[in-house]
């Protein structure tokens, strides 16, 4: 297997700086600092990079949105991994923490922000901590700090926990959770690049997406094209987890099918039972049905919308035959009832109508009248939220009910 | 003492990561730094924070109710918060809590008659792959305990109790 | 000038300034859009989603960037497929707005359907009932039947005191964040916040005194359901039982434009009482805004001088005859008093040639005649701010002095005591005299400038020397400035009146300084004198032989005008009927006029148009009054909005 982002799983001691420099470290970060700002954004433009944290916006075209007469700029690292199913962010941190940072660095020398930051979900409390001896290392090794590698750039990483809010993985929460206010969502337009943290033009990314940047650089656009198809190129991590015999995290090219990943990579599915459903992009995922179409359909941005899903952040939880729908949308009101910020009416409101449904229906006390309504209620949070929290809460919910109509005629 | 004589030099090294005019961004790490003494943010903590960063007291309360992490009441010395989100649902993690609940002899949400334990649920923690899975949080910070049995964790709080005991 | 924009709302063309909000231009247009959340005076924030609408945008042509056409030449527009919140969408030109096409209307249905699930909906023993934005939009738009299951309705505390002033009904609050940031950004003292998160956000203060702040009242006016009421009003009328009188606030020399509310009341005997003060717009003076002083302030007071001890005949026979015999009756007043009544008093004083006094602490009033236009201070200018107390003093322009702060305005606090106007400014000094020294040089380097003083002449004359664009005295009381205006002279000092024939009218406590000093006193007072000079009973005694008391009415209770501390003069209209038999004071005071021989008019436009260039149809003025009345209770402003007397060479 080839690994772009999960290299230390072939090489040992990989986030210990010694070694990382013996591996190529930084040369991708040194060849940058030698390039004009405009053709590091280029290259990774070309090369097709989507977002990784879910939306799977272009990043060198985000890059390029920069609002270059308003500074300073800064680049924010989205290290809140908070959405249920999804974990290859924190195996990047703690056992690739440099190749992360140094694609930290090349978008923000490609931005020219001084100063980045890894906003970390506040669970990752000893992940930052480590993060932090590592930037020291990266600093001492003159890699931070002022006139980075003789050049007149310079650059300070810091971390900065946030403490128990799914919402701050949202970039505009996640923002206003950095400004030291409750994490709640803007209203968007200005997006980031035009005012973004301190109302400055802030670059937003995922760990995932950062972590990718270094290979582009050394191997040039080509080079990462060289995986991938053409809409969705390189490689991506794809964490694997629920009814499965081995969860966990698998870097495989885009392209690559659901079947591979599920029944090659993670061995199938346990005790002998058949798999019914799948959660392509976590909790908030459509409930994709798990038919021979779906698991031969590419893990693409472009190919899982036709079988009723998204890629998102490639979070996939796998449904075996012995599991309810009711229960399992339960599951996920219950996620989202308690992760609603509050902000907006819709979801504050819709999602506790929605939880106190999901809950009579699972606990057999449910009418089919409460089925009809629940998906009634779901379709109208639909489309007024203020961010998509409100409408991830309906996805399962809405799918659930309509492509498993058995699970609710009880 | 107030935390801003306590610890002046980390105090600093926090607030030098924001612009001065921002310094308000501090307050998250500063409420981690109050929940040190007594594993939760007291009173004086809130006006102490709230002085250093020209924040009303208010604004404090309304950020730590935001946060789960985040406690402005007294609970056990650790906080065992074990996940139940779909992830580890779907691999056992409710019987998990509901066999270490029994164990303990607490519901979730409630604290062992010592003291030392509160039991709590909490949503995905980002380690779907391992469960059943928890994390403790306690003034000292948060550590996960992966792949976890009921054996093994009571054992763990074997440790803790300890622990607890050598401190005093 | 602001570039105009126009687009189409429900087929209507309107053209709006740049910048502008959907909203906004739909409210120009006469089309209200359902709001909660947005409030004109507050950034928009998007976040009760009930002002969602249809909005098309012209398509252009991306390579050549020429609107694209549709077949018969109109041009095209895009439609998203969600519907966009008004209240946050700027206009662009060629936009087309919906609002009451079937998918808008359905999107502010189910936005009210979701507020409407766990609101208690109990209008009938809600305050707010009748001017609630919630129950307006159920009543026109709301589902008989919930299709949420009753039992599962949120329960949430009813009766919270946030302070002694203000009450939380939790169940009722809809989350719109209109009082966190009306405290926060407006007021800038951030004591209310939301508690927890999700379906669990809930208004709260911890702050200790909790809702501590001069401007309070105020949240309960823009919330947009009973969710805060004030204590003073709690349960005590239905708004619509009402009537509304304009006035203007008593309290201080803002002159902040208000509304008497009032009513026929069991409690007061059957009396038609004020039941509470409401504002009334005025962008110049106080916005939509009223202080906590000026809003509670007690307009029904029972202390009150309700007759003359003898008929009014021989009660006015008695004080004329005592002021003819006099030879050198003083006559003394203080700025409680309308412009009406002062001129009155001025006439008389001058035609029997005795002095006319007014009482302030304060000096310096000749020095404010001037120019006092405090204006809309911003970039370039500079203010000083200097002696008292401006936060308890004069509340609104404190917010003001905040908010030219905001705008780019330099600002230098000098106060002994610290304040709460420190921590907007860019210079704090704790000496008056280095303030003084301050301000000359950042006035040195400034367009406009401004100087607010509190204190005696000596301190005035410093400030005058400071060769302001404008000195305001920030005086004790609401008409001061109309006194210096009428050429009344400063006293602060009342051992002036020992052993003289005094004619007083003012506050209880001027008229009981008086009567300690002076032979004999002529009082004309509004309140029971004897209330503060409780103790002297042997005064009240004899009164009759020291004084003669004639009862004149509260400003609720009469006509007239006041003129600001800025120089506005603004008209008030009487809102109850007077109490027992008092009699406007202009009416008073030419009443013993006509006794001592000289004749003064009985009716206050005509008094008004004696002394003044201006005519009460002037200060009738509304043409430049923007209505921005979106949600939340606050009068419009139908009465005038006032004149600024010219500035004087
Ligand atoms: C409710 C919500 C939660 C999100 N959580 C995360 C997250 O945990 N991590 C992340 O990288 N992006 C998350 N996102 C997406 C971010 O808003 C943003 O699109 C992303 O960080 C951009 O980075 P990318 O372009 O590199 O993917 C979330 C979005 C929403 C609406
Ligand atoms: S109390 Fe009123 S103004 Fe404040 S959030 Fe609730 S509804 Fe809005
Ligand atoms: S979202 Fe527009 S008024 Fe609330």
């Amino acid at each position: 297997m080839f690994y772009m982002l999960l290299r230390h799983r072939d090489i040992e001691n990989l986030n210990q700086i010694d070694t990382f420099l013996k591996e190529d470290g930084f040369e991708g970060f040194k060849k940058a600092l030698k390039m004009d700002t405009t053709d590091v954004t280029n290259e990774v433009k070309e090369a097709g990079l989507r977002g990784r944290g879910g939306a799977g916006f272009p990043a060198g075209v985000k890059w390029s949105f920069m609002d270059n007469n308003n500074w300073p700029h800064y680049v924010v690292a989205n290290a809140d991994e908070s959405e249920p199913g999804t974990f290859k962010d924190r195996e990047i941190m703690e056992s690739n923490p440099f190749q992360f940072l140094e694609g930290l660095a090349i978008a923000s020398y490609a931005v020219g922000a001084n100063a980045a930051y890894i906003y970390l979900r506040g669970e990752f409390w000893e992940v930052a901590h480590f993060l932090d001896e590592k930037i020291e290392e990266m600093e001492k090794a003159g890699f931070l700090g002022d006139n980075i590698q003789g050049t007149d750039y310079s650059l300070n990483i810091y971390t900065h926990l946030g403490a128990g809010a799914y919402i701050c993985g949202e970039e505009t929460a996640l923002l206003e959770s950095m400004e030291g206010k409750r994490g709640q969502p803007r209203v968007r337009p200005p997006f980031p690049p035009s005012q973004g943290l301190y109302d400055k033009p802030t670059v937003v990314n995922n760990v995932e997406t950062l972590t990718s940047v270094p290979y582009i650089i050394n191997k040039g656009a080509d080079g990462y094209r060289k995986f991938g198809t053409e809409k969705s190129p390189g490689t991506k991590i794809f964490s694997l987890s629920g009814n499965v015999n081995k969860p966990g995290n698998y870097e495989l090219p885009l392209g690559s099918t659901f079947r591979e990943l599920i029944f090659e990579h993670g061995g199938g599915i346990p005790d002998g039972k058949s798999i019914k459903a799948i959660m392509p992009a976590g909790a908030s995922s459509s409930m994709v049905v798990a038919n021979d179409e779906a698991l031969d359909t590419q893990l693409t941005y472009e190919d899982v919308p036709n079988v009723g899903g998204d890629l998102g952040s490639a979070s996939v939880i796998v449904v075996d035959d012995s599991i309810s729908l009711d229960w399992l949308i339960n599951k996920t009101m219950d996620f989202f009832h308690h992760e609603s910020c509050g902000k907006c009416t819709p979801c504050r409101e819709g999602s506790y109508w929605m939880k106190k449904l999901t809950e009579r229906i699972h606990s057999g006390e449910g009418t089919e009248e409460d089925v009809a309504l629940l998906k009634d209620v779901a379709t109208q949070v639909r489309g007024k939220t203020l961010c998509a929290l409100g409408e991830f809460s309906t996805m399962a919910v809405v799918t659930s009910i309509e492509r498993f109509p058995e699970d609710f005629a009880k | 003492m107030s935390l801003a004589e306590k610890y002046p030099q980390e105090i600093e090294k926090i607030l030098a990561k924001y612009p001065p005019e921002h310094k308000r961004s501090a307050v998250m790490a500063l409420l981690y730094m109050a929940m040190r003494e007594e594993g939760y943010i007291t009173k004086a903590d809130k006006a102490d924070i709230a002085n250093m960063l020209d924040m009303t007291t208010t604004e404090i309360s309304a950020i730590i109710g935001f946060y789960t992490l985040y406690h402005d009441e007294k609970a056990g010395q650790y906080r065992l918060q074990v996940c139940t989100d779909i992830g580890c649902a779907l691999r056992g993690a409710d019987q998990y809590l509901a066999e270490l609940s029994e164990k303990l002899n607490v519901k979730p949400g409630e604290t062992t008659a010592d003291g030392l334990v509160t039991l709590e649920e909490v949503k995905c923690l980002a380690a779907c792959d391992k469960a059943p899975m928890f994390q403790v949080q306690s003034g000292k910070g948060i550590k996960y305990h992966e792949e976890m049995t009921v054996d093994a964790t009571l054992e763990l709080i074997e440790e803790l109790r300890k622990d607890a005991k050598e401190a005093k | 000038m602001t570039k105009e924009v126009t687009l189409t709302i429900d087929g209507k063309e309107v053209s709006v300034p740049a910048g502008s909000l959907v909203v906004d231009a739909a409210k120009k247009a006469g089309i209200d859009i359902p709001v909660f959340c947005y409030h004109p005076k507050m950034e928009p924030v998007g976040m009760c989603r009930q002002c969602l609408v249809e909005i098309g945008r012209p398509a252009f042509d991306r390579a050549t960037g020429e609107a694209v056409l549709e077949e018969d030449g109109s041009p095209k527009i895009n439609w998203g497929w969600k519907l966009e919140t008004s209240c946050t969408n700027p206009v662009s030109d060629g936009m087309v707005v919906k609002t009451q096409s079937e998918k808008a209307v359905k999107g502010q249905n189910d936005m009210l359907e979701f507020q409407l699930t766990s609101h208690p909906l109990d209008c009938p023993v809600c305050d707010k009932g009748g001017e609630c934005l919630l129950q307006d939009l159920t009543l026109a738009h709301g589902s008989a039947e919930s299709r949420f299951s009753f039992d599962e309705k949120r329960h949430a505390e009813k009766k919270v005191a946030l302070s002694d002033d203000i009450w939380l009904d939790r169940e009722r609050c809809i989350q719109c964040g209109r009082c966190v940031r009306f405290q926060s950004e407006v007021v800038g003292e951030a004591v209310l916040g939301f508690e927890e998160r999700g379906s669990h956000t809930q208004i709260m203060t911890t702050s200790d005194p909790g809702f501590d702040s001069n401007f309070s009242g105020n949240t309960t006016d823009i919330c947009p359901v009973g969710a805060l009421t004030t204590a003073q009003f709690r349960f005590g009328a239905r708004p619509w039982e009402m009537e509304a009188t304009a006035s203007i606030c008593g309290e201080c020399p803002v002159g902040c434009n208000t509304v008497l509310n009032t009513r026929r009341d069991v409690k007061s005997g059957g009396k038609i009482v004020v039941k509470r003060v409401m504002p009334r717009q005025n962008e110049a003076v106080n916005e939509t805004w009223l202080c906590d002083k000026g809003r509670f302030a007690n307009h029904n007071t029972d202390n009150r001088l309700l007759a003359p001890s003898t008929e009014w005949t021989d009660a006015i026979a008695s004080a004329a005859q005592k002021l003819s015999a006099a030879d050198e009756p003083v006559f003394v007043v203080d700025g409680s008093l309308s412009n009406e009544d002062l001129y009155n008093i001025k006439s008389l004083a001058d035609e029997v040639g005795a002095k006319a006094l007014c009482y302030s602490e304060a000096g310096g009033g000749a020095l404010t005649t001037k120019s006092a236009s405090y204006g809309k201070s911003g970039a370039g200018d500079a203010i000083l701010v200097i002696g008292g107390n401006l936060y308890a003093e004069a509340p609104i322009f404190w917010l003001r002095a905040k908010q030219a702060v905001e705008r780019g305005a330099k600002l230098i606090v000098a106060t002994e005591a610290e304040t709460r106007l420190d921590a907007f400014a860019t210079t704090v000094v704790r000496d008056l005299k280095k303030g003084l020294e301050v301000a000359e040089e950042i006035f040195a380097k400034a367009e406009n400038t401004v100087v607010l003083y509190s204190g005696d002449d000596a301190l005035a004359q410093f400030c005058a020397a400071l060769n302001p664009t404008s000195l305001i005295g920030v005086w004790e009381d609401a008409n001061t400035q109309g006194a210096w205006e009428m050429g009344y002279e400063a006293v602060s000092d009342l051992s002036a009146l020992k052993g003289k024939t005094v004619y007083v009218a003012g506050k209880s406590s001027l008229v009981a300084a008086a009567l300690e000093s002076a032979e004999f006193t002529v009082i004309q007072a509004s309140e029971e004198a004897n209330l503060v000079v409780g103790q002297t009973v042997s005064i009240m005694e004899t009164s009759e032989s020291v004084c003669v008391m004639l009862p004149s009415r509260t400003i609720a209770e009469s006509d007239g005008t006041f003129t600001s501390a800025e120089r506005r003069v603004q008209r008030f209209f009487s809102a109850v009927l007077p109490m027992g038999d008092s009699l406007p004071g202009y009416v008073i005071t030419a009443q013993i006029a006509e006794k001592m021989g000289v004749t003064l008019d009985i009716d206050a436009e005509d008094i008004f148009s004696a002394f003044s260039d201006l005519s009460y149809a002037d200060l009738a003025n509304i043409s430049v009054e923007e209505s921005l009345l979106i949600g939340g209770t606050c009068y419009e402003n139908e009465q005038g909005l006032g004149v600024m007397l010219p500035a004087k060479a």
